[in-house]
């Protein structure tokens, strides 16, 4: 559907991307997550048209878009301010580009009538666009691009002004929408909450390049790198040393864990090396009173913070230069654990993911 | 804690104000005045002078030509200044500030250099001095203000508007037409207004450039110089006063409201 080849983008010395290839399906919803200049926005406007690449080409539906304007690109952008056209109201704007088509009075307004609905505004078609909320504003700018039924939806930060109530509502409807209308649906965002909650498949990117692309599960357990798994939320990392190695996976030497077998991360690792460990802080479980499991470690609690739902503990495990890292539910009293208090944690051995160093 | 300013200062400023506005408030006091002569105590109240202005062919004629020239000299340097300012906001190109300071350079030079080498050139060319010549020089002179306030029309609308129109389909010349336009039609009727009173009240342009037709301010110069004529040019100053006053209250009311709209809509209501 969207084939990104080789694409780069300079500005003067500066590199904003570097190379990138990227291939997006049909129907999928697909997330560019990174930190701020990543050069996720500018890969995102090259897709509509409304930057160039300086070197490498874009195909849409196996045709090249060099040289075509944004306006002839079956593309549609919701901008992260929205770009809502403040001197009219809102079926104006919804009608914006519907203009153009010269569809006649009569479907044109029951085009406009079918977005509106579709992003929950009917009724308010009169409205002007001062007189909207953060949240309206946004349907909006999604009604007005899905009313010219784009191929692809780009959608730049869509979320990043809303606040975090409405953020999340709007997460489970633009979700919802997209299955709906079956368009490809391109969204960029800083926030790994939102991309995994979203995406069919996630794209990580990093200083003008791509880290990894997999589907969110994949990206969230099985990171490849440490900058990847860093930025997709907590993660424990512990040093390790690459005992055996076949094809696929490969025998590492833990600190505290002891000795593991895991899937062969991708880079640099042979017999002898160093390499890293990964575990998530909710994969660590607390053993309460005299539970066992096959594979444990034990520490001492040297903090406790409690948010509500869970508690996070930092639990320093001997033989391990850096403290572990542990969300706990609060149903068996976490919560009211004391500093200084032994424990044991459970882990499961797939939790584990190795990374090249 | 609230300073209070120095015990002079409040002196300083009511005579700075009184220094700047008196004179021009002794125009329309004189001009209703029955003798010719400006002189206090007033011998009396006549709307005379004005009753005879109509009546003046010279007079109606100056008046027609300010006219002609004020609307030529605002619809050409807005025209310009819409092309120039949409160019400085919306393009990087090299020598952008370079270019920027010479359109405003007029703003700073002293007119009547201005105006005399613009004779020159003008007399070089062989073009015959006119209506035409004036509209010319006051084009230069208009240029800057007229640039000040479209610039700030078209700095003051978010960009990606823009681009939202082209994503939806609307090409350069519509985007231009659909959502430039109407965003910055305050900035371009202010800037019409500005610069027909700059051209209004202009006297050493067309002074130079006029050849043997008047504008209103070589009318009133022409004048000065019979003492029984000074009744008819206070009350006509003090029209051109009143009338210069009231466009440009109203170019700075349209330029607030569209600031105030522009920026509004802006704003992301939560």
């Amino acid at each position: 559907m969207i084939d990104i080849r080789n694409v780069g983008r300079s500005y003067g010395a500066f590199r904003a991307l570097d190379d990138v290839s990227l291939s997006i399906k049909e129907g999928e919803f697909f997330s560019l997550l990174g930190p701020s200049g990543c050069g996720k926005t500018t890969l995102l406007r090259m897709i509509g048209g409304l930057d160039t690449p300086t070197s490498g080409s874009i195909f849409l539906d196996g045709q090249s878009m060099d040289g075509i304007p944004a306006n002839r690109r079956p593309t549609n952008m919701v901008f992260q301010s929205y770009a809502i056209f403040p001197h009219l109201n809102v079926e104006q704007n919804v009608a914006y580009g519907l203009k153009r088509l010269r569809l006649g009075a009569e479907e044109e307004k029951r085009r406009v009538e079918e977005a509106l609905s579709m992003v929950s505004l009917s009724g308010l078609g009169r409205r002007g666009a001062n007189e909207l909320s953060g949240g309206q504003r946004q349907r909006v700018a999604l009604a007005r691009a899905l009313v010219m039924r784009p191929k692809v939806l780009l959608l730049d930060e869509p979320l990043s002004a809303l606040d975090k109530k409405l953020r999340e509502q709007m997460q489970v409807e633009l979700r919802r929408l997209q299955q709906a209308v079956g368009i490809t649906f391109v969204l960029v965002t800083h926030d790994q909450y939102e991309a995994l909650a979203m995406s069919d498949r996630i794209a990580v990117m990093f200083g003008g390049g791509i880290a990894q692309v997999a589907a969110p599960k994949e990206i969230y357990q099985r990171p490849v790198n440490r900058q990847v798994a860093d930025f997709l939320g907590g993660m424990n990392f512990v040093k390790a040393e690459v005992v055996d190695e076949t094809g696929v996976s490969i025998v590492v030497d833990t600190e505290g864990f002891g000795r593991v077998t895991t899937e062969r991360p991708q880079g640099l690792v042979r017999k002898g090396l160093h390499a890293t460990v990964g575990i998530r802080p909710e994969r660590l479980r607390v053993l309460w009173d005299g539970a066992t499991a096959q594979h444990e470690v034990a520490g001492t609690v040297i903090e406790r913070h409690y948010f509500g739902e869970i508690t996070h503990l930092v639990v320093d495990v001997p033989g391990m230069e850096k403290p572990l890292s542990v969300t706990e539910t609060n149903d068996f009293g976490a919560d009211d654990l004391p500093i200084g208090a032994t424990i044991r944690l459970a882990y499961d051995p797939d939790a584990l993911v190795a990374m090249a160093d | 804690m609230k300073r209070m300013p120095g015990r002079w200062l409040p002196a300083y400023a009511a005579l700075y104000i009184a220094f700047l506005y008196l004179p021009v408030l002794f125009l329309p006091i004189f001009s209703i005045n029955t003798a010719p002569t400006p002189q206090f105590p007033l011998s009396g109240y006549t709307l005379r002078w004005y009753e005879e202005l109509p009546r003046n062919a010279a007079l109606i004629d100056a008046a027609r030509n300010s006219l002609l020239v004020g609307v030529a000299a605002a619809l050409l340097s807005t025209l310009l200044g819409i092309c120039a300012a949409r160019a400085i906001t919306r393009y990087r190109f090299p020598g952008r500030r370079p270019i920027n300071g010479l359109i405003m350079a007029p703003l700073v030079l002293p007119e009547i250099i201005l105006a005399v080498s613009l004779l020159l050139v003008l007399l070089r060319l062989g073009l015959d001095l006119s209506l035409f010549t004036i509209v010319l020089g006051h084009v230069l002179i208009c240029l800057p203000y007229s640039m000040s306030v479209l610039t700030s029309g078209f700095e003051g609308f978010d960009r990606s508007l823009e681009e939202a129109s082209a994503d939806l389909g609307e090409t350069a010349f519509g985007t231009f037409r659909r959502v430039t336009l109407p965003m910055v039609t305050p900035a371009i009727i202010s800037s019409l207004l500005v610069c027909f009173t700059i051209s209004l009240d202009d006297f050493i342009i067309a002074f130079f450039l006029g050849g043997t037709q008047a504008t209103l301010p070589i009318y009133i110069w022409g004048q000065l110089r019979f003492a029984a004529k000074l009744p008819g040019v206070l009350a006509l100053g003090t029209l051109l006063l009143v009338g210069s006053f009231l466009l440009l209250t109203l170019a700075e009311m349209i330029r607030r409201r569209a600031e105030q709209r522009v920026q509004s809509a802006g704003v992301t209501l939560a």
